[in-house]
């Protein structure tokens, strides 16, 4: 028994949404009785931060705090509508929607306290706490709960603003064959070290190091814990899940969740992360989406490390012991091909 | 087919419920008593999203018999906090950003709780040793290892590893 090591490398360009008939989310934004903002979506928070985020974007756009946005989402009856949240598109479709229902819901609100200041509402400023006050004269100002309260109880406005972001459908030119599918695209590079056991053909994954450029990190946090899970599921993707192992026949493969294999807390894997921003022209306050790119380079490195290590070439996941040692037994051996 | 009555502490309060032959402690939470924290995620004891602690052992609810515990203390995630204070551990995962979507976290939380109720220093194996029967989606685990140690003061600060050298052109 002999431990290979091996060393893979993989890059990728994420393209951040779709283009199947035009890519639209939109958002509803208005103030409610005790002067904070609901957000209204359709759009799904699956544990990604969907939520923190929109509420993030609202409060920076409407100049108020966090704590005074209610973010009230995954309900398509009462929502405006979402294409949903998938291909990486929350943050970006999504964020540019609340951008633009913000933005019409602080004008309105900015008119309101003008009136009540008698003053021009070019000529107010927000603070981000929850006062609105002249340029230049912090004493002449007016709570956002206060410019909302005048704004329904004697002016008679809705303090409310509607958004919409679309990525239209792009059709292929006839002439040239060429489209433009994608506005935006993210980027990551990952290095995995890993061992293969050649007895065994069992893969440890020792090491990944990684950069994953993602526009503005608009939470970092959440950037950051969503990175280190979908990495993780990369390798979970890379050396283990299916239900079609390459067992002799089906009926060896899993019959139930018992049996079908996710590595665990003691598989967890050591890695280091570098977040690079660099603001998408066209993203809500920069940002891309940190989505489905977190596992993508995984795969292709754990592959390209495998064959590092032991020099067989594995073109269908997962990548499984049995695999490799056919592999191993096809080329005579294991052939390392020298950590670079 | 018959009910029977049984009677067991609740996070400390008594509870007194008909339950029928073989219906299982899971469903006896979430449907008689309406504690929704245990939840439903494989049905087979894989995957650890219904653990629970009977009398301080980590147990999954979804493979115990309800009436057998009759008399027993059952301890769930709503457990945790008393009134508004949080456990140090839904603390640790709240400022570690240890959860996602959710599902596991009351399952890890007990697993953890009874770690740290028999072992209040453990080292990151222990830690993962008890977390070994709850299955995450998608935090990739280290978040709650980190959130766990954290709880028992065991000095891993859940500041992250987020190394962002800034905005780059």
């Amino acid at each position: 028994m002999t431990m290979h090591s091996g060393r893979g490398f993989a890059a990728i360009n994420y393209p951040i949404g779709m283009n199947l008939g035009g890519d639209p989310s939109q958002a509803l934004v208005h103030s409610n009785p005790d002067g904070k903002f609901t957000v209204a979506l359709s759009s799904i928070d699956l544990g990604q931060g969907m939520k923190s985020v929109t509420r993030q974007i609202a409060a920076e756009t409407l100049g108020i705090p966090v704590a005074d946005v209610y973010v009230d989402t995954a309900d398509s009856d009462t929502g405006p509508h979402c294409m949903g949240s998938f291909a990486s598109r929350g943050t970006h479709r999504v964020g540019n929607a609340v951008i633009e229902a913000a933005t019409e819901a602080r004008g309105v609100m900015l008119e309101a306290a003008a009136e009540e200041l008698e003053v021009n509402p070019e000529d107010l400023v927000t603070d981000g706490k929850g006062n609105i006050h002249v340029r230049g004269a912090p004493s002449r100002s007016i709570t956002t709960a206060e410019a909302c309260g005048v704004a329904q109880f004697q002016q008679g406005k809705t303090v409310s603003g509607r958004g919409i972001f679309l990525i239209p459908l792009s059709d292929v030119d006839p002439d040239t064959g060429e489209m433009t599918p994608v506005s935006c695209f993210a980027h990551a590079a990952l290095v995995v070290d890993l061992e293969v056991d050649d007895m065994t053909g069992e893969v440890t994954v020792l090491k990944m190091n990684s950069a994953y450029e993602v526009g503005r990190a608009l939470n970092p946090r959440l950037v950051e814990q969503q990175l280190i899970g979908g990495a993780w599921m990369g390798v979970s993707h890379a050396l283990y899940e299916t239900t079609e192992p390459y067992y002799p026949d089906r009926s060896h493969g899993p019959q139930d969740f018992g049996s079908y294999i996710m590595p665990g807390p003691g598989e967890v894997v050591p890695h280091d992360i570098a977040i690079l921003e660099r603001p998408a022209p066209d993203g809500p306050f920069g940002g891309k989406g940190p989505g489905e790119m977190c596992a993508n380079p995984v795969l292709p490195a754990v592959a390209n490390a495998v064959f590092n290590a032991v020099g067989v070439r594995i073109t269908d996941l997962p990548i499984t012991p049995e695999k490799i040692l056919r592999g191993i037994k096809a080329n005579g051996g294991a052939q390392p091909q020298g950590i670079v | 087919m018959a009910k029977k009555p049984i009677q067991f502490q609740l996070n400390g309060s008594s509870k007194s419920v008909f339950v029928e032959e073989g219906q299982n402690l899971l469903e006896v939470l979430r449907r008689e008593v309406g504690d929704l924290t245990p939840k439903l995620g494989c049905a087979q004891g894989a995957c650890g999203s219904c653990t629970v602690l009977i009398d301080g052992e980590q147990i999954v609810s979804c493979l115990t018999l309800a009436e057998t515990v009759e008399g027993a203390s059952v301890e769930t995630a709503a457990g945790l906090a008393n009134g508004p204070t949080l456990h140090a551990l839904q603390e640790a995962f709240m400022d570690g950003f240890a959860a996602q979507c959710g599902f596991c976290t009351p399952g890890m939380l007990v697993s953890a709780k009874a770690l740290l109720d028999k072992n209040p220093s453990p080292s990151r194996g222990d830690v993962i040793e008890a977390i070994s029967g709850n299955l995450c989606r998608c935090t990739g685990y280290e978040p709650i290892i980190d959130a766990i140690l954290a709880a028992a003061g065991n000095g891993h600060n859940s500041a992250g590893r987020y190394s962002g050298s800034g905005r780059q052109s």
